[in-house]
């Protein structure tokens, strides 16, 4: 693994932790008070913090770290987390998200809209009110997190045995050559004492450790003071007897001498001075009253290259003294065996108590993460499983027509364990809405900010599973149903007032499963859509004529054709150039319906209603002069044998089928897909009863239903080209290609827009 | 014999820049998602020293640290703390659960194994 893969986690993560914040502050922002969410909050600001200072990205850095110390300030209570709190907070959410983004794809954010809540986070975080937008004062990036001045590297450490025996151990690390003396000479020197106290120990310090790496910075001389070592029988093994007198040469200073006892600060009695260049070393062994103590390297470090004869016969002798400062140094488990293992198993139940309350808490299932790669293989692999079961049945029915029994109940067997294998791969794929909603939050927030409007996101159904696919294309649909709801949809505050509504418009955005398929839901309690205004839109964009008799469903309709748009003024928004076509036509394209139903002044309810998958799909497979279709199961109604009375021509080609009472346009398939030249006759084939998407139903005229089955999906434009009329692909059990067939883009080929796609289809034959 | 190091943080990211950067230096690496984990697999991975984060879910690094020290077994053990906050009075909240020392994120390869290389014999 190398940095740019950990950098690729990073990220990873911290849309993971973006989530997580934002979902969070919601729940502050619904009142929640619980410091567990505080914290989650807290945390993934922290996270986000501290891998992007590992990566150098200072921009992210000092944003998080301005944002941090105000969540701080909630954290310890001393910032309440009020409405207005919490809309700043969300704002630097999205600005982090932001900053975020620029720091993985490149590009630039809003200098001026981070520096204006960098200032107003600095002042909740001093506890004063935020301060007015005002984002013309440019506002210096803060300067990274000052680096710590980086720890004296460790020369690498050569151990010189010299020939004292007992004597003080000078530590070199010039080579042996002879003129190391005069070198060393000319260095600064310092007298070091260093007495541990106890709980130098207990926090896992070691002072030999510490000496050890002292040794690193220059030449010195150790003693160790043992005069309140008392006799063994008086010992605490745990109490720190022990203290070193130190003389050192070295060119680093006082403050290198310093760090080496960084960690040990609080904890042991630290004198450095500077003494006069030449005293130093003989202090060492001369003014001392301390006994010297044999300071050997080996023991320390088993890395170093000691040749071994030479340390041997010290350490024989050094050996008993050593055992003594060990058991001094060392903190030793002298505490009996019985009340050990009494306060280990109590540690180990208090922990598991703990584990248990925590999980209880926290009840997130284990998962595992799987590059998706390997999951859209293996679902690939089960899509060939299901064809090749579907074919084996089908070869076994052809050359078996007496039905051995045992085979065919295998094959069923076969059958239902496919379809399992088949759904809980499926289920892999499968991944919540949330995501997506949770976007869709900051996109209100940044709407409602433009338009000057209040508005509140309610959700619902956020756990509702669906296909990451259909989860992937769904963010751009919604996010634009979104900034229109809240820009059409919704009425000012003012005008929500005088009508008796809240100043707070209300956004609703609801997922759940039905009948194999996910609906979502977009609901506002706007104005509703005012049918005048669209009538009138529409037929200044010659979309209807001027006296047409359309219901108000179909004028609710009509804001989804092409270039439709009933903003006054082209505004920030509806300036994107998407329309509602663009909206339906994404809907369209994942198998999917839309509809709205608007009631004047209570708002406006968009109905979607997709596939909970892309990758199978129940289709009722049919005969069309000759070749074999697949019509998705969703879209028909019902099927029908059309009765010879129950035809009636209209116009020049025209003919309408009557049923139970009303008239519906009966559409020959073969005809639009130009299989044939002429129109079938109606009588000998099966009228299938579809819904449109524009509400209207159509009877499909094929020649005959071979069944109804599920079939995995090819797609037509990986592997061949879009053709229009046909959706995708499939492969039947006996291993022909099916196309299916793109019941929408029939039904409006049907309408008199089929010229362009019988030219199309024509030419490909 | 390789030193082997227990790391505990919850960031992803910064568990995967420990492991890269102890194996590089040659340790072995042993590591855990929080506080709770860390003391579930502190016996079986008996490590000769401990690297943790403060800022965790379930069991910060305080109590983890204490956890830790209360382990007869452990309780002398190198831990270093893992953190942002560079200010005395978090550090000396670390050392009163009985922190060893501390490395101060961004995080930076050569002072963490300087920093270790300081506890470990």
């Amino acid at each position: 693994m190398d940095m740019n893969e950990i950098k690729e986690i990073f990220f990873q993560e911290c849309e993971e932790q973006l989530a997580e914040l934002e979902s969070g502050l919601l729940r502050l922002n619904d009142g929640d008070r619980d410091p567990e969410t505080v914290n989650a909050v807290f945390r993934a600001v922290h996270s986000i913090k501290g891998g992007a200072g590992a990566f150098g990205l200072d921009d992210l850095v000092s944003f998080a770290h301005v944002f941090e110390t105000t969540l701080d300030c909630v954290r310890s209570n001393k910032l309440e987390p009020t409405q207005e709190v919490l809309k700043v907070m969300l704002k630097s959410a999205d600005v982090l998200a932001d900053l975020t983004n620029v720091a993985r794809d490149g590009g630039s954010v809003d200098q001026a809209r981070s520096a204006q809540l960098i200032r107003e986070l600095e002042a909740l975080a001093k506890g004063e009110a935020p301060p007015a937008a005002s984002a013309s004062e440019p506002v210096a990036p803060k300067a990274a997190v000052a680096k710590p001045a980086a720890v004296a590297k460790a020369a690498p450490v050569e151990p010189v045995v010299n020939e004292h025996g007992f004597a003080p151990v000078a530590f070199s690390f010039d080579d042996f050559g002879g003129d190391e003396d005069d070198a060393v000479g000319d260095l600064p020197a310092y007298d070091i004492v260093f007495k541990p106290k106890s709980e130098l120990y207990t926090k896992g310090n070691e002072a030999t450790l510490l000496l050890r790496d002292l040794s690193r910075l220059g030449e010195m001389s150790i003693h160790c003071n043992m005069d309140s070592l008392p006799p063994l029988d008086q010992m605490d093994p745990e109490t720190a007897y022990f203290s070193w007198k130190v003389s050192i040469k070295t060119d680093k200073g006082e403050d290198a001498i310093r760090s080496v006892f960084e960690f040990a600060e609080w904890d042991c009695e630290l004198d450095v001075t500077a003494v006069e260049t030449g005293e130093a070393s003989d202090a060492a062994t001369d003014d001392l009253p301390m006994q010297p103590v044999p300071f050997d390297l080996s023991a320390l470090d088993g890395d170093l290259d000691v040749p071994l004869g030479v340390v041997e016969e010290e350490e024989q002798i050094a050996a008993a003294q050593e055992a003594a400062a060990e058991t001094a140094s060392n903190v030793v488990q002298m505490a009996g065996n019985a009340s050990r293992a009494a306060a280990s198993e109590k540690s180990v139940a208090a922990a598991a108590a703990q584990n248990n309350a925590q999980q209880a808490s926290s009840a997130a299932a284990p998962t595992i993460r799987v590059d998706l790669d390997r999951v859209d293989r293996l679902i690939n692999l089960v899509g060939e499983l299901v064809i090749n079961q579907a074919m084996l049945s089908q070869s076994v029915i052809e050359n078996d027509s007496n039905g051995v029994s045992s085979i065919n109940m295998g094959l069923e067997e076969l059958q239902q364990l496919t379809r399992e294998i088949q759904d809980s791969v499926m289920a892999i794929r499968a991944q919540p809405v949330k995501p997506v909603f949770q976007r869709m939050a900051r996109t209100v927030r940044e709407i409602a900010d433009i338009t000057g409007k209040s508005v509140r996101l309610v959700t619902e159904g956020e756990n509702t599973e669906v296909d990451k696919t259909v989860i992937d294309k769904l963010a751009e649909p919604l996010t634009h149903m979104i900034r229109n709801a809240v820009d059409h949809g919704l009425e000012m505050p003012e005008k929500r007032l005088a009508a008796g509504k809240s100043a707070e418009g209300t956004v609703k955005l609801t997922a759940k499963h039905r009948s194999g398929r996910i609906v979502i839901e977009l609901s506002d309690d706007g104005a509703g859509i005012n049918r005048e205004k669209v009538r009138q839109k529409a037929i200044d964009n010659d979309l209807i004529a001027a006296d047409a008799n359309l219901s108000d469903e179909e004028i609710d309709n009509l804001i989804f054709h092409a270039g439709f748009s009933t903003a006054d003024k082209v505004s920030d928004l509806s300036g994107r150039g998407v329309g509602m076509d663009v909206v339906k036509r994404s809907i369209q394209a994942l198998g999917g319906r839309i509809n709205i139903s608007s009631k004047p002044g209570h708002g406006s309810v968009f109905t979607m209603s997709l596939p909970l998958t892309l990758a199978v799909l129940d289709g009722m497979v049919v005969t069309v002069a000759g070749q074999t279709l697949v019509v998705p199961l969703t879209a028909i109604v019902e099927t029908l044998q059309p009765d010879a009375a129950a035809i009636h021509s209209f116009g020049a080609t025209q003919r309408l089928i009557s049923i139970r009472n009303s008239f519906c346009p009966l559409v020959d398939v073969g005809r639009i897909l130009n299989f044939r030249a002429t129109q079938a006759n109606p009588v000998e084939g099966v009228a299938l009863l579809v819904e449109s998407e524009g509400g209207g139903q159509r009877a499909l005229m094929v020649d005959a239903i071979q069944g109804q089955r599920q079939v995995v999906i090819k797609s037509l434009e990986a592997n061949y080209t879009h053709v229009p009329g046909i959706a995708a692909a499939t492969i039947l059990g006996d291993g022909r290609v099916a196309l299916i067939l793109d019941v929408d883009a029939v039904v409006s080929a049907s309408r008199g827009q089929s010229l362009q796609l019988e030219s199309s289809l024509a030419a490909v034959g | 014999m390789k030193k082997k190091v227990l790391t505990v943080d919850d960031s992803r990211t910064i568990r995967n820049m420990l492991l890269v950067t102890l194996n590089n230096a040659g340790f072995e690496t042993i590591q855990a998602e929080d506080g709770i984990e860390g003391l579930e697999i502190l016996e079986d991975a008996n490590p000769d020293v401990i690297v943790t984060d403060i800022n965790m879910p379930r069991l910060d690094g305080f109590g983890f640290i204490e956890g830790v020290r209360k382990n007869e077994k452990f309780r002398a053990i190198p831990i270093l703390v893992l953190t942002t906050e560079s200010d005395a009075e978090k550090k000396n909240r670390a050392r009163q659960a009985g922190a060893t020392g501390w490395i101060v994120k961004p995080f930076d390869p050569t002072k963490l194994i300087d920093a270790i290389e300081r506890v470990t014999a």
